[in-house]
């Protein structure tokens, strides 16, 4: 019963009303929806298991995608190297990508959040030091910095534990180059909270800080954070697939969509072209759309545009 | 200006200082230099010796001044990969990534600059609505992806231009070109495309919207009222006053593009820096990363700098607002 009122609700809200009007928004969530749902349905409705190597076939391999004259019904995008089907390698790519992308916003979200609280509400030094940081941090670019992280984790670990830990360190690197996007954000509409009557009530009735930036500060700033997170999720999924293309991502036991255009990158000029352009279109659709819902999300949540 | 100068000097020297101890924290940290460097076997003295000699037994300022003092003549140790001097193997591979950096920034300044003023001017035309498409490519296709599109197009289906290396290089001694041949040319032009394409996009969408801001104010229509030429108008007065978020951004993207050499470089198997950096995150050579890290940070600081003098420049108020502030002392 109260499911059921809660979902009349979310369909009589401006946000959904927004949402409706918007064509684009509407192609772009189905989109986005089709690329998550691929790629977290990917171990039952993927055709092949291109991990399973027992399936494999060499004489498979090389396959052209199935519209063309060489084609092969069963493997509707062709296969690679090693005659792994593409469209399954593409399904159980987007799984690693999706993976990564959303840990890496989920960790620099938190970081960022409890950075940007601390800073705003607290103030004074710790505040001038945070957002200096924070700030010296923005002159880089985050690519960079997770390249830099990726670097000096695997120069620090071994190579066997470093392969076992590969993907925690790739999501480690891409949070830590994107917090100071939403401790800015939470900073300055924490500067505004802050002088607000209701924490000014809380602080006289002697709640702790800590509860006061938890939980009555930090539900009135997360309306930003939501679209910071939503528009950082399409970089993050970019950043992860640069850095796997350059080899220094996620392990090969784990491709994902980046580490198959990589692979697919060393047979562009022998014309085998869908093991590589394919991946880049599915990446593509993913980040396109997810970066579209973003956008919608900024200009819905933001009553001055209205 | 010089007081100006000199402030600006005075704040860039710190993040020069955090960039230069992470860099330190990398060599005294990670991994074992010494035992790298004294191989299998060896006894407990010769490996006191080596660190005494390396100075490692040192406490960690003195060990970090020594680096920086290093660092500020070029000294940055020897490569783990390679066992040449790191400062050799980078001055080698400069030329190309600075010609290759320079290209993309010429190229996204050229062409962006002019398309952002042709769609701001004429908001209906076919031709900016083409634009503008194009441009939205551009924002959200990866580096990677322009760059292998481009291969498969004008090296694999049309056999126009070369995919890899940097063609035929004329040596000038401590500098070699690419620019002066033939085939040098020729290897330049798409991975310019591919580095320069995302900034072009980005400067046009700023320059358009600049010029529709700028178009709509009071001076503007006060110009036209005087019966000056649409040219004066366009030139003289509008796009002369969107000119400060355009070297902000433009100045800002340049370390956008040295940053995203490091991908261009691997498409195309560009024998640059960003190509050496790629190659050692690979193989954990802590030496050459720590000075590519400096490096790019120092060229960073610069660009900030150069930016900050530039608006002073361009920008009349910050001059007079700074010199009322100086005034007010």
């Amino acid at each position: 019963m109260a499911a059921q009122s809660a979902l009349a609700r979310a369909f009589d809200s401006d946000l959904w009303w927004s949402f409706k009007r918007s064509p684009v928004t509407v192609v772009s969530a189905i989109v986005a929806l089709a690329c998550i749902l691929g790629a977290v349905l990917a171990p039952w409705i993927a055709p092949h298991n291109p991990f399973d190597l027992a399936s494999l076939n060499l004489i498979d391999a090389f396959k052209p995608p199935a519209w063309t004259g060489d084609g092969d019904a069963t493997y509707p995008l062709g296969t690679d190297d090693q005659g792994r089907d593409v469209l399954s390698a593409i399904m159980y790519g987007a799984r690693v990508s999706l993976l990564v992308g959303i840990c890496a916003v989920l960790f620099a979200t938190i970081l960022g959040i409890a950075i940007g609280l601390v800073a705003g509400y607290v103030g004074g030094t710790v505040d001038s030091v945070l957002m200096r940081i924070a700030d010296i941090q923005l002159t880089f670019p985050s690519i960079l910095i997770a390249l830099l992280i990726d670097g000096i984790v695997r120069a620090a670990l071994p190579r066997e534990v470093h392969d076992r830990v590969a993907l925690f360190v790739v999501i480690f690197a891409i949070g830590i180059s994107a917090w100071p996007a939403f401790a800015r954000t939470v900073r300055g509409s924490t500067l505004v909270e802050r002088n607000k009557e209701y924490v000014l009530a809380a602080r006289v009735i002697g709640v702790s800080p800590l509860r006061i930036m938890a939980s009555h500060v930090l539900p009135n700033v997360l309306g930003p954070v939501l679209v910071i997170a939503t528009l950082g999720l399409g970089g993050a999924i970019l950043t992860e697939a640069t850095l796997s293309f350059l080899g220094v991502g996620v392990p090969p036991t784990q491709p994902s969509l980046g580490t198959l255009i990589r692979i697919g990158n060393d047979f562009l000029f022998s014309g085998e072209w869908w093991i590589t352009i394919f991946p880049g279109v599915a990446l593509i659709a993913m980040v396109l759309s997810v970066n579209l819902l973003g956008d919608w999300l900024r200009d819905a949540l933001n009553p001055k545009l209205r | 200006m010089f007081a100006f100068i000199i402030s600006r000097i005075l704040q860039a020297l710190p993040v020069m200082l955090v960039v230069a101890l992470i860099s330190f924290a990398m060599f005294a940290y990670v991994g074992d230099p010494v035992s790298i460097m004294l191989g299998q076997d060896y006894t407990e003295a010769q490996r006191a010796a080596l660190v005494a000699e390396l100075g490692l037994d040192q406490p960690f300022f003195v060990q970090f001044a020594r680096f920086v003092g290093n660092a500020l003549q070029g000294e940055f140790g020897l490569s783990y990969r390679l066992s040449r001097p790191v400062a050799q193997l980078i001055a080698e591979r400069a030329p190309a990534t600075l010609e290759l950096a320079f290209c993309a920034a010429a190229l996204a300044l050229l062409v962006g600059v002019p398309m952002g003023v042709y769609t701001g001017l004429y908001r209906n035309a076919w031709l900016s609505r083409f634009f503008l498409t194009f441009s939205l490519i551009g924002v959200s296709l990866p580096t990677f992806l322009i760059g292998i599109l481009l291969i498969l197009v004008f090296s694999v289906w049309l056999g126009w231009l070369p995919s890899f290396g940097r063609g035929d290089v004329v040596d000038l001694g401590w500098w070699s070109t690419g620019l002066l041949t033939w085939s040098g040319i020729k290897a330049l032009i798409l991975p310019s495309i591919t580095l320069g394409l995302f900034q072009l996009t980005l400067i046009m969408r700023l320059v358009r919207a600049e010029m529709l801001e700028v178009l709509r104010t009071d001076y503007i229509k006060f110009a036209r009222a005087r019966g000056l030429p649409n040219r004066a108008v366009h030139f003289g007065h509008a796009l002369k006053n969107t000119l400060v978020p355009v070297i902000t951004i433009a100045g800002l993207q340049l370390g956008g593009i040295i940053a995203f050499a490091i991908v261009t470089e691997t498409v195309f198997q560009w024998p640059g820096m960003g190509l050496l950096f790629i190659q050692s995150v690979g193989a954990a050579d802590i030496p050459v990363m720590a000075a590519y890290l400096l490096l790019i940070a120092l060229v960073f600081v610069t660009i900030n700098l150069i930016v900050d003098l530039l608006y002073y420049a361009v920008d009349p108020r910050i001059r007079s607002g700074f010199g009322a502030a100086r005034g007010g002392h």
